[in-house]
């Protein structure tokens, strides 16, 4: 797994304010035979961003020049699904480095942060407000602090705290793994086997 | 002491660390890995140049990328035979067991799991594939993970998990015939929607569940990841026990007989508390099926689209997407509307009682012209029991074309993909927009809802075609 860091981040936002976005739309099945990590950018939403004839859907957010930036901003339950990794890879890889939703599935959220890909769970209005300004202002900015655990929209000064695991938080802010962590226990993990006994 | 559910029981024995205000560090006693999530969780073991730390602990197999047709000729897509191979060679090299493509125990990951005996009771459970819930069954701790975490596993046989919230599901009364554990798991997730269990862990409970036999729990703790759950399990029971003497033999356990005492105390307690406790009447259940693009958007079969979207609010823009991706209408029936594809497999329904439960339809029965079908086994055990009770010879003599087992249409990695714009009465476990294929419209049933749609190649009420004699097992 990739030991990536995070601590600020400010950036202007793409948003697609689509409710229940699954990992197979992220990242259709069809692309997912590559080997290693890297490359799943290109085919990132892949039958929303090109038509059946394979031309660019100039409809599609990620086509339209106006809107970029590095953080995505999604609709509820993003991220349902397939366990696959690649879609957090393929947004990663496309430049994202924050995904701001009022939830996230599971899965999802532990392989973003596993990557370095911060997911950020803001209320439903602060959501639905952030949509509309961007929608209304593709230059909005936010700023993202993940010591402060704060979220913030520049334009008016809105801020959310945001929930993060301290121990995910720690390894993201210094740049760490969690098979660093798992190999520095091993013997406590080899005592732990000498030791098992059945379910009690 | 504290009373806890069978949830807490298993998580608590096999936490081998607790980080405080983080996650647990849980102990793994089975891994499954499968060609598609695992090349890169090797290549970061190179990377830090380590080994797998139990090689024993882990099986492999070849499910979601294999053709399911002419398996013993070598892959024709290239991407998709350097995968195959490449876990091939990682198992070597590794020490992992491999049942492999071609392999006379190979199958799709979570039906050769059970069937071969390496899910038990009481175990803790991964894959790299979010169905890995349905070892739950068996009364264990199973769900899936992400590359990064195959990979720690791989490296700790650990993880780092948050403990999840618990969800107690019980289902009281009986089933109405031409009623599956396929329509109780759908039935569920269009009540509290596909995200309505995320952040929990469910046990299922209740007469009807005890009721199933091991392949219909599998089905149920299959889709619990269809509703947000982490997974689902159910606890063990003469039925589960009966399943394991059965098979032929299991790798590890010396005398079943002790093994089975200890798994009889695989109960939660009763005066355990749940954070969320949810009833239903299982009686009230009709054959399923969904109308959208996830698998919250289900009904019964003899139902309206709603007009309102699955939570009850006014159509959103999402849910008028949906039903426009699958060419409906809010308040439209789907009794009689013309299919074109029927597809039974998958690790939710490819399992022998599946194709019974499919057979007692078709059989002296034919195909609708206007439907092509794909008829998939879970797994080469599951073929071959189908050849012995002669149901391919039914399927055949009814029209039908049976492959070869894999993981096919379900996620359509491979070329068994439903075409543009057709509908697909699909006994797999997601509707999403082209997840069997771009474009593909899939429509989510049981067996028996899916043998109905095929012989009259629109949607249909199975019950119509049982009569008591053909009456399937649930």
């Amino acid at each position: 797994m990739p030991k990536v860091k995070f601590d600020i981040l400010e950036s202007t936002c793409v948003s697609l304010p689509l409710e229940n976005v699954d990992t197979d739309q992220i990242i259709p099945a069809r692309f997912l035979s590559a080997t290693s990590r890297q490359g799943f950018g290109d085919n990132l939403f892949r039958d929303w961003r090109y038509t059946k004839s394979g031309e660019k859907n100039n409809e599609f957010v990620l086509n339209n020049p106006v809107y970029n930036g590095k953080v995505l901003v999604a609709g509820k339950n993003f991220g349902s699904g397939s366990s696959r990794e690649h879609a957090v890879w393929a947004i990663f890889d496309y430049g994202f480095r924050a995904v701001v939703s009022s939830f996230f599935a599971d899965i999802f959220m532990g392989n973003a942060l596993n990557n370095g890909l911060l997911p950020i769970v803001i209320s439903d209005d602060l959501l639905k407000k952030l949509q509309s300004l961007i929608q209304k202002d593709p230059g909005t900015k936010v700023k993202i602090d993940l010591e402060q655990q704060t979220f913030t929209i520049l334009s008016t000064g809105d801020t959310a705290k945001f929930a993060i695991n301290p121990y995910k938080k720690e390894c993201l802010l210094k740049g760490l793994d969690d098979i660093d962590f798992l190999l520095s226990i091993k013997s406590l993990i080899t005592s732990y086997e000498d030791n098992k006994s059945f379910v009690k | 002491m504290k009373s806890k559910t069978l949830f807490d029981k298993i998580w608590d024995s096999h936490v081998v660390k607790s980080i405080e205000d983080g996650p647990d560090v849980l102990y793994i006693d089975r891994q499954y890995i499968h060609e598609v999530t695992s090349p890169q969780a090797f290549n970061g073991l190179k990377e830090r140049g380590i080994p797998v730390f139990r090689p024993g602990k882990t099986i492999a197999t070849a499910d979601h990328n294999i053709p399911t047709k002419d398996q013993h000729l070598q892959i024709r897509d290239q991407l998709s035979r350097t995968q195959v191979e490449r876990l091939s060679e990682n198992c070597q090299k590794y020490g992992i067991e491999l049942f492999g493509l071609n392999h006379p125990k190979n199958g799709i990951v979570h039906v050769i799991g059970p069937e071969l005996g390496y899910t038990l009771p009481g175990m803790t459970i991964v894959c790299g594939d979010s169905h890995t819930s349905t070892h739950g069954a068996f009364g264990t701790i199973a769900f899936g993970i992400g590359t990064s975490e195959v990979e720690m596993v791989l490296a700790t046989q650990c993880i780092l998990q948050p403990k999840p919230k618990k969800m107690r599901i019980t289902l009281d009364g009986k089933l109405q015939k031409g009623v599956t554990s396929k329509d109780i798991i759908m039935y569920i997730i269009s009540e509290i929607s596909a995200s309505g269990a995320t952040g929990y862990f469910v046990e299922y409970c209740g007469s009807a569940i005890r009721d199933l036999s091991m392949e219909g729990r599998m089905t149920i703790c299959n889709m619990s990841i269809e509703m947000g759950a982490r997974g689902g399990l159910i606890a063990p029971d003469e039925t589960t026990f009966e399943y394991l003497r059965k098979l032929p033999s299991i790798p590890g356990i010396v005398d079943l007989k002790s093994s089975i005492e200890e798994w009889k105390k695989l109960q939660s307690d009763s005066d355990a508390v749940f954070d969320k406790d949810l009833k239903f009447d299982a009686s009230a259940i009709k054959p399923m099926i969904t109308y959208g693009t996830n698998p919250g958007m289900g009904m019964a079969i003899d139902g309206s689209i709603p007009i309102t979207d699955e939570n009850g609010s006014k159509a959103s823009a999402s849910f008028l997407k949906s039903l426009d991706y699958m060419g409906f209408k809010p308040g439209m029936k789907l009794l009689g509307h013309p299919i074109d594809y029927v597809f039974i497999g998958s690790c939710t329904n490819g399992r022998i009682e599946d194709f019974r439960a499919f057979a007692k339809i078709i059989s002296g029965r034919k195909k609708a012209d206007n439907v092509t079908a794909l008829i998939v086994p879970g797994s080469k055990k599951v073929e071959e029991q189908m050849v012995a009770e002669g149901l391919i010879a039914v399927f055949k003599s009814a029209g039908f074309e049976v492959r070869q087992p894999g993981c096919s249409s379900c996620l359509a990695m491979n070329e068994d993909k439903i075409p543009q714009g057709k509908y697909a009465v699909s006994t797999s476990n997601r509707n999403f927009e082209g997840r069997q294929g771009p474009g593909a419209r899939t429509l989510l049933a049981s067996p028996l809802t899916a043998a109905a749609a095929a012989i009259t190649g629109k949607i249909s009420d199975p019950r119509e075609f049982i009569t008591e004699e053909r009456k399937a097992k649930n």
